[in-house]
């Protein structure tokens, strides 16, 4: 069986966004366990080793952290945060909301629904590099994750 | 009231009518004896001239067939009794002297006294007594029938009476009826009875018309309702529709738009940072003019947003402490500005009724534009105060900076205008814009003063 050591999984359908916010993680060697999936659809297929992940095992090795955008085609941020906390498998792993809004709507559901964190990524390269930092310093090596049992 | 009334009408007319007809018959009684009188008086002339009594008695004695004369008595020139007629004999003969010729009513006895002549020779007199029988016996007759016509009148208007206040009665009661059917069930489509074609039947006509116009107007009333409810509701979609579409499309704006300039952003700056070696000055000047358009993009997308949410978000009140909210702003704007430079005088504030985070907005705008234009003096001064006047709160925040020309100050507060250039001072253009919108859906004013290179003051007004 497929082992996958993933510490990060980063859910992001910008490849542009994907490639800045994986190159800051980068630049402070925090890349190293990065898994990085297109959609919401492939986010949860991954998670739950279906679909194309079918037969890999994340489940034992679960990320540290998720990094999950809100706007998606397909299966969209909130859904895959739906599937995740309502599942007594996957509902204690940390996950961080991104998005590219101050305005979202979906702030205060992303709460109830059990988001850990809800980052409005800035526009600006230098505070969005800070932000990646901070997010990676603090989840990946900062934080204690929950005891990885099922 | 109307058998009264009709009582009196009655009893005045047969009074008057009594009055009239006692003269009269005592006229015709009085008329018909002197002419008896005159008869027999001629007749008489001869026995009196002769002394003939037999036949004086005779011609005396036809007076048998004149009931109401009860005695005749005829005197002689001496005045002495010549020759008399009794209808009764108990009646007592009258004064045995020359009688003044005449006549008298005595109760209900008339005497009369006719003189007998022959040639303007005073033979005798005859005197007449004669009862008021005939008057009597007609006045009981007239009585009798005043009284049956009395009675029958009566009857008669009470049985009229009764007709007619039963066809009022009947009508007012169905009116009243109809009346109360309508305010106990609002149900207008009841209508009266109508009971005849008299005053009380174009009542009840006028009433029911009153029902029909009632009707009709409840009618075109409640449709108007319904179309106006269907308005109401179609324009309340439409509002809400409108509301979802400007929603969705601020979140498409904030989100769709700053996504490819964080990639302009960040791509730029990889460019300065993995390939600055490639870049001579002129190209490294030119991406950092890259960025910093899209970094002014990305802060006119947040402005506009927050302008456009203030047009959409309801204002709600709360008591706000305006001497620490300044404080608070002051803290905030710490970090960006140098403060060592800058001297405050923040006068004590009254607290106001508005919405706190707006508010703040407000002050955040206000003090950053003061400290942003001050920003050029050796020495910055501030003043924040506020005063009450006329029922509203004002509040001010004045600088010391390179104030504007007074001749622009209606631009000042138009989303997008400025007064000064980007190369003097950074901005947008809409600060200045949400602080009149936000202190205008608080039912606020906002104004300013200044004087160029002297200094600004702003003043803005909320309602007490």
């Amino acid at each position: 069986m497929e082992q996958y050591k993933v510490d990060l999984l980063l859910v992001e359908d910008n490849p542009n966004d994907a490639e800045l916010t994986i190159r800051h993680l980068k630049k402070n060697n925090m890349a190293n366990n990065l898994f990085h999936v297109k959609d919401g659809e492939e986010a949860l297929e991954f998670i739950y080793c279906t679909g194309r992940y079918a037969g890999k095992n994340v489940l034992s090795q679960r990320p540290k952290i998720i990094l999950l955008d809100i706007q998606m085609p397909k299966v969209n941020g909130i859904e895959v945060l739906q599937r995740l906390k309502s599942d007594p498998r996957t509902q204690s792993i940390p996950v961080v909301i991104l998005t590219s809004s101050k305005e979202d709507p979906d702030i205060q559901k992303c709460y109830k629904l059990g988001a850990n964190s809800y980052i409005v990524k800035p526009v600006n390269f230098e505070r969005f590099a800070e932000a990646i930092r901070h997010l990676g310093f603090y989840w990946l090596l900062l934080n204690q994750p929950p005891a990885n049992e099922l | 009231m109307i058998l009264v009334i009709n009582g009196v009408v009655l009893t005045v007319a047969c009074t008057a009518f009594f009055i009239y007809e006692y003269y009269n018959s005592r006229k015709n009684t009085l008329n018909k004896v002197a002419a008896i009188g005159q008869i027999i008086a001629t007749n008489s002339t001869a026995a009196l001239a002769f002394d003939n009594k037999e036949d004086a008695t005779e011609i005396l004695m036809a007076l048998k067939a004149e009931p109401h004369v009860e005695m005749a008595v005829l005197f002689n020139e001496e005045g002495k009794l010549f020759c008399l007629y009794r209808r009764d004999s108990t009646l007592p003969l009258p004064a045995l002297a020359p009688l003044p010729a005449g006549h008298l009513f005595k109760g209900s006895i008339l005497e009369l006294a006719t003189p007998v002549m022959l040639s303007n020779h005073r033979l005798g007199t005859l005197y007449l007594r004669s009862n008021m029988g005939a008057m009597h016996e007609r006045f009981q007759l007239y009585a009798s029938i005043v009284i049956v016509v009395m009675a029958l009148s009566f009857v008669l208007s009470l049985a009229l009476v009764r007709l007619l206040t039963r066809s009022i009665s009947d009508s007012i009661l169905s009116l009243s009826k109809t009346a109360s059917i309508i305010s106990q069930q609002h149900d207008y489509s009841v209508r009266a009875n109508k009971l005849g074609d008299d005053e009380m039947g174009g009542l009840t006509d006028a009433f029911n018309h009153m029902l029909d116009t009632i009707q009709t107007q409840n009618r075109t009333l409640r449709q108007f309702a319904r179309t106006l409810e269907q308005k109401v509701q179609q324009r309340t979609a439409e509002l809400q529709y409108a509301n979802k579409e400007l929603e969705s499309f601020t979140y498409s704006v904030s989100h769709d738009l700053r996504a490819p300039l964080r990639a302009i952003i960040g791509y730029t700056a990889i460019l300065e940072e993995d390939y600055s070696h490639n870049l001579d000055d002129e190209g490294k000047r030119i991406t950092s003019v890259i960025k910093n358009n899209t970094l002014k993009m990305g802060q006119l997308i947040d402005d506009l947003l927050a302008f456009s949410r203030m047009t959409r978000q309801e204002v709600t009140r709360e008591p706000v402490d305006m001497s620490a909210l300044v404080q608070e702003v002051k803290n905030s704007l710490a970090c960006q500005y140098d403060y060592g430079k800058v001297e405050w005088q923040i006068m004590p504030l009254r607290p106001a009724q508005a919405n706190r985070r707006l508010i703040q907005q407000v002050w955040m705008n206000l003090i950053a534009n003061a400290l942003k234009y001050s920003s050029k003096k050796e020495k910055a001064f501030i003043q924040i105060g506020g005063y009450q006047q006329e029922g509203k709160l004002v509040y001010f925040v004045k600088d010391n900076g390179v104030g504007f020309n007074q001749q622009y100050g209606h631009k000042l507060f138009k989303i997008f205008q400025r007064l000064h250039s980007m190369e003097e001072f950074e901005g947008t253009g809409v600060g200045l814009a949400l602080v009149h919108k936000i202190v205008a859906r608080h039912g606020g004013e906002v104004w300013a003063e200044a004087e160029e290179n002297k200094g600004a003051a702003f003043y803005f007004s909320l309602p007490v």
